[in-house]
């Protein structure tokens, strides 16, 4: 008896070691290059095809990325148990402090974070103004027929029904983003709350990462919460009109996002704010995201292979993002990243070999 | 009422809300069983075996990946828990009324109690940390922390049922107290310990906590033990609190293979200790 | 010396010189043999401590900066870096405890029925039936959870508690479906087959004499029950009810993707909650502060030595009144 088991284990053991290799449809002539990123929720629907795309295109580099929050990925980048992170929000400076060596951050896409709802009976958009957002996620807007949000939308049958907020429960770009957006449009947000990647929320329920929030407005009734375009998008969620600073109901959009990155210049850190943008189309809670990979890495193989891989994210990638929702990145911004990707080093020597 | 009516009753009574508790808990067993399976079964095809996650918004893939890589870190966890759980489970059984003995059993109790994200936290810290590496090797460390409990104690417990008489007749013999040991009691309790490892590892296949934060995750093929892998039941996890409809239906799909894999093995389990208890 | 008395006998290798130092055992082997396991028993020991060390060192920073007020601060806020793990015991204890409240009576109710009153076949059949219910994976439970558990309280049982007991302030808030209602639900789905079978050896543990004499006298089978065999069993029950309790606290995956995931405390069982093990999955990736990460630590040893406790209690208390069965854990 004890002999057939073990026979048994073996023979599983062996054939989980054939498939590892035999299945793999990589040509064995190069080695496989196997990258490891984690990091924002925000981008994944544009970094998870970007990453197949480019196995396509080069099948021996498989770069496996985990969305797992922006926090994640900054706090795996940190401690090195990743080779590239994926963050929203720009590093703070005490986040940073914990890396044995600099960290920079490539800008890839531009992304809106949507306000997004689930309430039957409203076929067209919602319009929302800041005060009316922040009202309800402050939990002073407590039910659905509010003044502060019937007021902007006549014709729309609101139910005498407590609203059902839902914030992120993981550390969060896209709440560091919607943060920042409330805190610039309401005082009161900013004394009570603040801004930040993890906040203390006045109501609601948590949910983890842009995916979970999205379920759980799709799934719940009665129920708003924020989450990228990307998301709405490909779950059918509604999206509401938000006013920006112009005082135009303006829809989330790739188009709206260019707007409001058109009028804020990039600095040489290359992370900018893009909340409550100027512009008449702009969209007021857009963001960049961004990679964040150390200047200077260890291994050349690994290093090349990044630093070839965001060349391409930025210039042929750049395509894939208006049919996933996200705006592309600027002309002039694309120029400065280049710039910077040249100054990526391994070992003191330059990671991007001629591309 | 007559009094001894009333006792009668009250017996009916009680009797009936005890067959009342066990259907009520059979009630979740069954709907858990029903909608994995009606809800699972319409995503098991040949691709959901053989083919790799597809980016999101794109129809198809499968978790061919995760179905590896959850053997890859059972196999793992087996490897570096059942050797020493037995032996540790053979000291206990030989060895064990010493203050040593009472101390390694005292710990093995407490720690098949410790919460598995505890055992995540302590691997992360020490296997993960140190290496740099999200890894099967973490993972399976983990796994096998979780395994050691069990294997060592389930060892310990049907050494001793081995009646002495076969350890005695072997050391007549003049085999010495090792081989006496390896070579009779094991083998003859072989069998028991083979059903309780098999239980161990059914209840570490399903396994989701510890690997969150030392196997991560990965949609790709691992192409070494030291990467990140993929396994069943985070990606069941990652799926179902996610807004994608077809991953949802990918998650109710993996949660069939993983309980077929674990009801198979806690049911052979069960029906190899009766098989046994028979032959006796 | 122990090497001429064995000089007759082939089989058993001795070296005289070395014996002295070998002991008890009389050649090479045993001496092997005996250091070999003893080393590996030892390493459960090592792994031990080394978790509850390794664990203390981690939340280090989090001790000194909170101290005691951590147990007690009610504030979870990582923007401003105070960190307090009241809501998450809260939610630990009322969910574990909701989980009991469920689970204990049905628990008993099963013990009682496969041990004294079903017919052999149902005992067999049943008994396992119910042991299935713990080889569900967590995760399995969580996904039942969200899609077929939630949405059935939120649409039938949350409406219908609140329209007849809203008037407590246990029932009153939004009916979401997710919540401490739902969280207790699958946890005393979870614990129901590890009080129950710990029970039923417990109770099995009874002397046949006792029961014999409670029927003599013309007790019905339940005033047997109740007179003979549960006070003699009182003290082991109480024992798998607190093996279920650690069992409980100690759940992760099913409670996470349930509970709702905030950190308040609420008296509503409609509410959302957190409990210890849930904050811990959901954030510890991604605390990107020594401070937050100390804090998850800290929250990661309290938990750690509750469940130690319990279950040292509940072994106690249960090997009181007869052996545990087999395996570790149950």
């Amino acid at each position: 008896m004890t002999g057939r088991r073990t026979v048994l284990l073996l023979a599983l053991l062996a054939l989980a070691c054939g498939r590892k290799s035999s299945s793999s449809t990589e040509p064995t002539k190069d080695a496989v290059v196997a990258l490891n990123g984690a990091g924002a929720t925000f981008p994944f629907p544009l970094y998870s095809k970007w990453m197949a795309e480019y196995n396509r295109l080069q099948p021996n580099v498989r770069i496996n990325y985990q969305s797992i929050g922006s926090g994640g990925g900054i706090r795996q980048i940190v401690a090195q148990t990743v080779d590239f992170g994926a963050s929203d929000a720009p590093m703070r400076p005490s986040e940073a402090e914990g890396a044995p060596g600099k960290i920079t951050h490539v800008p890839t896409a531009i992304g809106s974070v949507v306000v997004t709802y689930n309430l039957e009976g409203s076929s067209a958009p919602l319009k929302l103004t800041p005060d009316a957002l922040a009202a309800i996620f402050l939990g002073d807007a407590k039910k659905w027929n509010d003044p502060r949000i019937t007021e902007h939308n006549p014709g729309v049958a609101f139910p005498d029904e407590d609203i059902a907020v839902v914030y992120r429960s993981d550390g969060s770009g896209t709440t560091a983003v919607f943060t920042e957006y409330l805190a610039a449009v309401s005082p009161a947000w900013k004394e009570k709350v603040g801004a930040g990647k993890s906040v203390k929320w006045p109501v609601g329920l948590g949910a983890k990462g842009n995916e979970g929030v999205a379920g759980q407005v799709k799934t719940t009734p009665g129920t708003i919460g924020y989450i990228e375009l990307a998301y709405a998008t490909q779950t059918k969620l509604p999206t509401a009109a938000i006013r920006n600073k112009a005082g135009n109901f303006v829809l989330p959009s790739p188009e709206a996002a260019t707007a409001a990155a058109e009028g804020v210049e990039m600095p040489d850190t290359l992370h900018a704010s893009l909340v409550d943008a100027e512009g008449e189309k702009a969209y007021p809670i857009a963001s960049y995201t961004y990679l964040l990979v150390y200047e200077d890495m260890k291994n050349p193989e690994k290093a090349q292979t990044l630093a070839r891989f965001l060349w391409w994210a930025i210039h042929d990638g750049q395509k894939y993002a208006k049919q996933l929702d996200y705006a592309p990145l600027p002309p002039k911004v694309v120029s400065r990243i280049e710039a910077k990707l040249k100054t990526l080093t391994v070992g003191g020597k330059p990671a991007l070999g001629g591309v | 009422m007559e009094k001894y009516a009333r006792r009668k009753l009250l017996d009916r009574v009680v009797r009936g809300a005890c067959v009342l508790a066990t259907v009520v808990a059979l009630v979740p067993l069954g709907s858990v069983l029903y909608y994995v399976f009606v809800r699972g079964i319409g995503g098991i095809d040949l691709a959901f075996f053989t083919e790799l996650p597809k980016p999101v918004g794109e129809e198809g893939g499968g978790m061919a990946n995760a179905i590896v890589g959850t053997i890859k870190l059972v196999g793992l966890a087996c490897l570096m828990g059942i050797p020493p759980g037995v032996l540790a489970g053979v000291y206990l059984a030989e060895f064990g009324n010493s203050r040593l003995g009472r101390i390694v059993r005292f710990s093995a109790d407490v720690m098949s109690g410790v919460p598995s994200i505890t055992v995540g936290l302590f691997v992360y810290a020490l296997v993960v940390m140190t290496t740099k590496q999200f890894s099967a090797w973490a993972g399976g460390i983990a796994l096998a922390i979780l395994m050691l409990p069990t294997v060592t104690r389930s060892t310990e417990e049907l050494l001793k049922l081995v009646p002495e008489s076969l350890r005695e007749a072997a050391l007549g013999l003049g085999v010495p107290k090792w081989r006496a040991t390896l070579r009779v009691m094991l083998r003859t309790a072989a069998p028991g310990i083979a059903v309780g490892i098999m239980l161990a590892v059914a209840r570490v296949a399903g396994e989701t906590a510890p690997l969150l934060f030392t196997a991560f995750n990965n949609r790709f093929w691992s192409s070494s033990l030291n990467e990140p892998t993929a396994s069943l039941p985070v990606n069941i996890y990652t799926y179902a609190v996610s807004p994608y409809e077809d991953w949802h239906d990918q998650a109710w799909a993996a949660a069939l293979v993983l309980l077929v894999m674990v009801l198979v093995l806690n049911i052979s389990a069960r029906l190899l200790v009766r098989h046994r208890v028979k032959a006796r | 010396m122990a090497s001429d008395s064995n000089a007759h006998l082939p089989l058993v290798r001795s070296r005289s010189r070395v014996l002295t130092h070998l002991g008890a055992d009389g050649n090479w082997g045993d001496f092997l043999f005996r250091r070999t396991t003893a080393l590996f028993a030892l390493a459960i020991v090592v792994l031990i401590a080394a978790m509850a060390i390794e664990m203390t060192r981690e939340s280090e920073e989090s001790i000194a900066r909170f101290g005691l007020d951590f147990v007690f601060g009610r504030v979870w806020d990582p923007v401003r870096q105070v960190f307090g793990a009241l809501p998450f015991i809260f939610g630990t204890v009322v969910s574990s405890l909701l989980a009991l409240t469920i689970a204990v009576p049905i628990s008993l109710g099963i013990a009682i029925y496969l041990s004294e009153l079903a017919p052999g076949w149902a005992r067999t059949v049943l008994g396992f039936l119910v042991e299935l219910l713990a080889a569900v994976p967590s995760v399995v439970y969580g996904l039942w959870g969200i899609f077929v558990l939630a949405p059935w309280l939120r649409e039938t049982v949350q409406p219908a508690l609140g329209a007849t007991l809203g008037f407590l302030p246990l029932f009153q808030g939004p009916a979401l479906g997710f919540g401490m209602l739902a969280g207790g639900i699958v946890l005393a789905i979870m614990i129901t087959p590890t009080i129950s079978s710990v029970s039923r050896e417990v109770l099995r543990a009874v002397p046949m004499p006792l029961r014999e004499g409670a029927l003599a006298l013309g007790a019905t089978r339940w005033e047997m029950v109740r007179t003979a065999v549960l006070p003699y069993s009182k003290s082991g029950l109480v024992g798998a009810t607190i093996l279920g309790l650690g069992r409980a606290l100690g759940e992760t995956m099913a409670i996470t993707m349930v509970i709702g995931n905030r950190a308040e405390i609420s008296a509503s069982l409609f509410a959302p909650g957190y409990t210890m093990a849930s904050v811990i999955a959901n954030e510890f990736t991604e605390a990107t502060e020594e401070i937050y990460l100390a804090a998850l630590a800290q929250i990661g040893l309290l938990l750690f030595v509750i469940t130690v406790l319990l279950n040292i209690v509940a072994r106690l208390l249960v090997w009181r009144v007869g052996r545990l069965p087999q395996g570790g854990r149950l």
